[in-house]
């Protein structure tokens, strides 16, 4: 489903992904973890070509990314993104928000997307939400909309980006509570995050990445039980304390 | 009432006496007429200042080398000449590169005050597209927009709520430059009241009416901007 093959991205003099290989198959759940700093958003936006790699290759869906004129917006259409600070539209209602890209993008009608839309938003829990502004939710809520917003171009894959890191603490479970129903589902995920409980609960994979590589690759049990890496152990401990 | 008029020697003779100020206001309807110039070449002159003003500002937004160059001459070039000189370019240049063609006055003013303010209105835009937050971009480039369709559907309308307060701004001083076009008989209202009061030298009661025209012109949107600079405020 996707594939990085020698994936390298420079920012001036800094190094920031060195010569990453992953191939993540149809179906995956992969969470991706690592210090901060480690090139892990870096890597997880590469993937939607956010952040275009200096080099190497990116697959999705057997599109090469970096190849000239890539149909980059076409794929982008069904990798859809959370982000840290979920990036609602401020000027559009929550049902505008689900709604728009589906409408503008892929020429869904009104009707369709609509539909889909508030069953989306009763899946996250927030179809009472649906006729006000972002602005009016609190950071869970927000961040849930956003989930619905990225469902409703039914995707292949979805990415999250660090989706509880601005969330007050209060508020983490109830978005993990969505990512993790949906991981149930046959969806291909990739996961950044440092909720460890996560990993385990909802990975079938897990990778560490230290200062641009990626350093551990295996199940959540081998992981969490039996890392390879002393810069993985010295994590663990200080996370898992 | 009368013996304290007399008293009052300003109204006797000078510049500001009592027969000059019956003298404009009997006149009242040539100072009218040009006010109605120069509301034709401030409205028109705003539209084609906006358009001009959201395609530059745009330009010189965006990620593509090459419009955001040629927006940055056009917008470095009017805003670094005075408008004074623009005007009299226009006036007297195109018919040396163009023997023959007649533009009347008016369309100069228009073009005038239009690409002038266009160039400070594209400013106005281009700082209203970057303080939209970059994630906002984002958001909509990984649902698949085109850099086109995000600027239309999720950058530009979020920028024009900041913009208003200072685009209405540029809509006053726009309104008040309009004046410039006297300079080449534009027939406005600056044109009317000046040849009027230098025929009979009315200066006095002519320029106070001039100015209180322009005024009525002007405060209606500086009321305008200060009210949507509190929306903005209170959003």
């Amino acid at each position: 489903m996707i594939k990085l093959v020698g994936v390298n991205k420079h920012f001036g003099l800094h190094h920031v992904l060195k010569d990453i290989n992953l191939e993540v198959p149809m179906g995956q759940k992969l969470v991706v973890i690592g210090p901060s700093g480690s090139g892990k958003s870096t890597l997880i936006r590469c993937i939607n070509m956010l952040e275009r790699p200096s080099s190497g290759h990116v697959i999705v869906d057997a599109v090469d990314l970096m190849a000239h004129r890539a149909p980059v917006a076409k794929v982008r259409q069904s990798v859809a993104m959370v982000f840290q600070s979920f990036n609602l539209y401020p000027h559009k209602t929550v049902l505008e928000n689900v709604t728009l890209a589906p409408i503008v993008v892929c020429g869904v009608s009104k009707e369709e997307a609509t539909t889909s839309a508030l069953k989306y938003l009763e899946r996250v829990g927030l179809r009472e939400k649906a006729d006000q502004y972002p602005a009016q939710l609190s950071g869970g809520q927000q961040q849930r909309v956003a989930i619905a917003r990225a469902l409703n171009m039914h995707p292949k894959v979805m990415l999250f980006d660090e989706p509880t890191s601005a969330l007050d603490p209060e508020m983490i479970q109830e978005v993990l509570d969505v990512i993790i129903d949906l991981a149930q589902s046959g969806i291909t995920m990739i996961v950044v995050t440092h909720e460890m409980g996560f990993a385990q609960e909802a990975a079938d994979r897990v990778i560490f990445l230290d200062e641009g590589s990626i350093i551990e690759d295996g199940t959540p049990q081998h992981f969490f039980t039996n890392p390879q890496h002393d810069r993985t152990k010295l994590f663990l401990s200080k996370i898992l304390r | 009432m009368s013996e304290i008029i007399a008293s009052i020697g300003f109204l006797q003779q000078g510049p500001f006496s009592i027969p000059r100020w019956e003298a404009v206001f009997s006149n009242i309807d040539v100072l009218w007429a040009g006010a109605l110039v120069t509301l034709l070449v401030a409205s028109l002159g705003l539209a084609m200042a906006l358009a001009l003003g959201t395609v530059i500002g745009v330009m010189s937004a965006s990620h593509w080398k090459l419009p955001r160059a040629l927006a940055r001459a056009y917008v470095e070039f009017y805003q670094n000449t005075p408008l004074l000189i623009q005007v009299f370019m226009l006036f007297n240049a195109i018919p040396l590169v163009f023997p023959g063609l007649f533009i009347p006055v008016i369309v100069i003013g228009i073009f005038g005050v239009g690409m002038y303010h266009g160039a400070y209105i594209a400013e106005v835009v281009r700082a209203g597209i970057q303080s939209i937050g970059r994630g906002q971009l984002e958001a909509a480039l990984s649902q698949g927009f085109t850099y086109v369709t995000a600027m239309r559907y999720i950058i530009i309308p979020q920028a024009m709520r900041i913009v208003l307060p200072p685009l209405t701004n540029q809509a006053v001083n726009l309104i008040k430059n309009t004046s410039v076009i006297a300079i080449i008989a534009g027939g406005d209202l600056m044109y009317a009241g000046d040849s009027f009061a230098g025929r009979y030298g009315h200066y006095g009661p002519t320029y106070v009416i001039v100015g209180l025209g322009y005024f009525l012109m002007c405060f209606p949107l500086a009321v305008l901007t200060r009210r949507l600079e509190e929306r903005t405020r209170a959003a």
